[in-house]
């Protein structure tokens, strides 16, 4: 995060309860969190909007704010008192919306929640993401069980085995 | 004077080495930092903030495609796979630029592919994302052929885009560019060059490491630096080169300036196996399918990262996160469209000179990404996966039942753009190679018409999309701009030629 970037933290301030609930929907998985671990999501999402430009932070709540007047125009209240499935239909019509601007809003907006929970290190050992430093040495356990057809290489080359290591 | 450090500036680096030998100053300015190998952690928002520009999402003017590209010592050669691949003869022939044949551009790339250490992965490392890849294929009737890789030492980490953990891409940062500094070529990070004039001025900024940042500190003192240049080389990508010449004012001359861009526009496939399969260990691009001839598509296997997959994956809510949950059984495929170079897809700055991309997805690119994503639902199906995620495809899960229904599940008609998600990582074209400044920016050596002293050499010369991966073509194409200016400096030692 950048110096000047720093003050503009705390974007999701005035519209934290929306995002939460958007996050909610979003990944219904969220829903368990308890105020430690939307503290952490909260910090990446706004660690992430801090070195992008002023206007992106104004028009994300703008948004927020515009999901809410939605929910308020149609079922007279604000979004995070919507039960789920009201919710779901909700953020569906601005998905599908004809209006680019609306999509690309909302991509945006669940971009963000994603951010905040799948870059996270625990979401992704949760989820069974694995990769490691020493690859195939680091997970002993794992080879694969597909057997590998033979296939046409893209060209001939210089070198067949990797330069320099013993066949 | 090079302007970039990745497969175009890192071999022209390399290739004036022997001007450097002889005492000229040979110097490269890079707007990343420097990093060593150890910090490369794996993590993706880590390094996707370290390495990319805006952390990876930078978006077109029109926020419907996420571009990316990479600020450092190698420049975009850190983040790449290392599949390894020579341009078609007919996409040569198609771009018609005069005295660009493609006997000399194949020969190059062989020189570099030999250099950097291409060669096929054996068999025991690949592992079941690719296996099931080729057996999919095979079943569903597309030929499979596997990528020559530039890897030296690859443990199998799986993270070539966040940058190798183990150092094993031979990209410029491994082989070309510690081969130009021993050579005594100058090589200085963290230093943006703002604008250039016509005077061959060039206004650079170097900036200070931050606290906490990964990456040495730069060479220079943090400041402002005026350089005069004997000749320029602008190797700063596709977006970068061009909107240098822009902002400094070259528009006017130069009227093909930002136009032509290409970028293989590209989703992330993704299916669901009723067992866990290997997919987040070893290399994870190894096999293609190429249909760029006959269907403008080019399918590859890939692995990405939690939230790369969750961002690219169509929709939310439960049926989301159930996909995401099944990680250790999902497979992966990426479509690449072979976009065609069209009015208005172009690079161009805003008010305050920032890059901005103006892109507009053509009917004959939405087609051949729904083409692509039918081919990988065979591929999927044929390979027994159980659902198969497609971004054009309303509800985008589709489930083995319905593998018979894929041509009409899957439509163009759902190809909603600010909905489903696209990327693109091979950003080409915005400095055209041609025949004069009627037609494009510069002649087939990357000489700027009319401007004797400045060069390109980066994928901004592709007249049009490469339609396969493109480092070693931008490399070859480099390797040319460097064989006119070692001929020119030995014609004029002392003078025009000469490199400040």
């Amino acid at each position: 995060m950048n110096p000047a970037a720093a003050s503009a933290s705390a974007v999701l301030r005035p519209v934290r309860a929306t995002f939460r609930a958007v996050a909610k929907t979003v990944v219904p998985d969220m829903a368990a969190l308890d105020e430690a671990a939307w503290t952490r999501v909260e910090a990446i999402v706004e660690r992430a909007l801090a070195d992008r430009p002023a206007r992106m932070r104004r028009q994300l709540v703008v948004y927020m704010r515009l999901i809410d007047g939605l929910a308020l125009a149609r079922h007279g209240r604000r979004f995070r008192s919507l039960e789920a499935d009201a919710r779901q239909r909700l953020l569906e019509r601005l998905q599908d919306s004809r209006v680019l601007l609306l999509r690309r809003g909302f991509w945006g907006l669940r971009t963000l929640v994603y951010m905040g929970w799948y870059a996270q290190p625990s979401t992704a050992e949760a989820i069974g993401y694995g990769a490691a430093k020493g690859g195939w040495a680091a997970r002993p356990g794992l080879t694969p069980a597909t057997p590998l057809p033979d296939v046409v290489p893209a060209h001939e080359l210089v070198s067949r085995p990797e330069p320099g290591r013993p066949t | 004077m090079i302007v970039g450090s990745g497969a175009g500036g890192g071999t022209v680096a390399a290739e004036m080495a022997p001007l450097a030998r002889d005492g000229r100053r040979v110097l490269v300015l890079e707007k990343g930092p420097r990093f060593r190998i150890e910090e490369f952690s794996g993590r993706e928002l880590e390094m996707a903030g370290a390495l990319y520009e805006d952390a990876g999402g930078f978006l077109t003017a029109d926020g419907t495609m996420t571009l990316a590209f990479a600020h450092a010592y190698g420049g975009s050669t850190l983040v790449y796979t290392g599949t390894s691949l020579i341009v078609p003869e007919r996409v040569i022939r198609d771009w018609g630029v005069p005295r660009l044949d493609h006997a000399d551009v194949e020969a190059r790339s062989r020189k570099y592919m030999a250099q950097n250490g291409v060669y096929y992965l054996p068999p025991e490392r690949i592992n079941d994302n690719n296996r099931l890849f080729v057996a999919g294929a095979r079943a569903a009737g597309f030929h499979a052929e596997q990528f020559p890789l530039n890897l030296s030492g690859c443990f199998g980490a799986s993270v070539c885009n966040l940058g190798c953990p183990n150092g094993a891409k031979m990209g410029t940062h491994r082989v070309q560019l510690p081969a130009a500094e021993a050579a005594g070529v100058e090589v200085v990070t963290r230093a943006e060059v703002l604008r250039l004039d016509a005077e061959r001025n060039l206004y650079v900024r170097v900036t200070e490491k931050r606290p906490g940042e990964k990456g040495a500190a730069s060479e220079w003192a943090p400041g402002e630096y005026r350089i005069r240049a004997g000749t320029v080389v602008l190797s700063a990508g596709a977006i970068g080169s061009p909107a240098l010449l822009l902002r400094s004012g070259f528009g006017e001359r130069l009227r093909r300036l930002g136009a032509g861009f290409t970028c293989h526009p590209a989703h992330i496939l993704v299916a669901e196996h009723a067992a866990p399969i290997t997919n987040d260990v070893g290399h994870p691009k190894s096999f293609f399918v190429d249909r760029a001839e006959q269907d403008g598509y080019v399918l590859e296997t890939c692995m990405y990262f939690p939230f790369t997959t969750a961002k690219n994956l169509t929709g939310f809510g439960e049926p989301h996160a159930a996909l995401m949950r099944a990680f250790p059984r999902l497979q992966m495929i990426l479509v690449l469209a072979c976009d065609k170079a069209a009015d208005g897809n172009r690079v161009r700055v805003d008010r305050v000179g920032r890059p901005a991309v103006d892109y507009t997805f053509a009917r004959h690119t939405i087609d051949s990404m729904v083409a692509a994503t039918r081919a990988s639902a065979r591929i999927f199906f044929g390979a027994g996966a159980l659902r198969v995620h497609a971004p054009s495809a309303d509800p985008p899960l589709i489930e083995r039942e319905d593998a018979a229904r894929v041509d009409e599940l899957i439509a163009a008609e759902h190809f909603l753009p600010g909905k489903v998600s696209v990327s693109a990582a091979h950003l080409m074209g915005g400095c055209a190679m041609g025949s004069d400044a009627g037609d494009s920016v510069t002649d087939s050596f990357g000489r700027v018409h009319d401007l004797p002293w400045l060069r390109i050499a980066d994928a901004s010369l592709f007249p049009d999309s490469l339609e396969i991966n493109p480092y070693v073509t931008i490399m070859a194409l480099s390797d040319r701009v460097a064989e006119g200016l070692r001929a020119e400096a030995a014609l004029f030692p002392r003078a025009e030629a000469a490199l400040a």
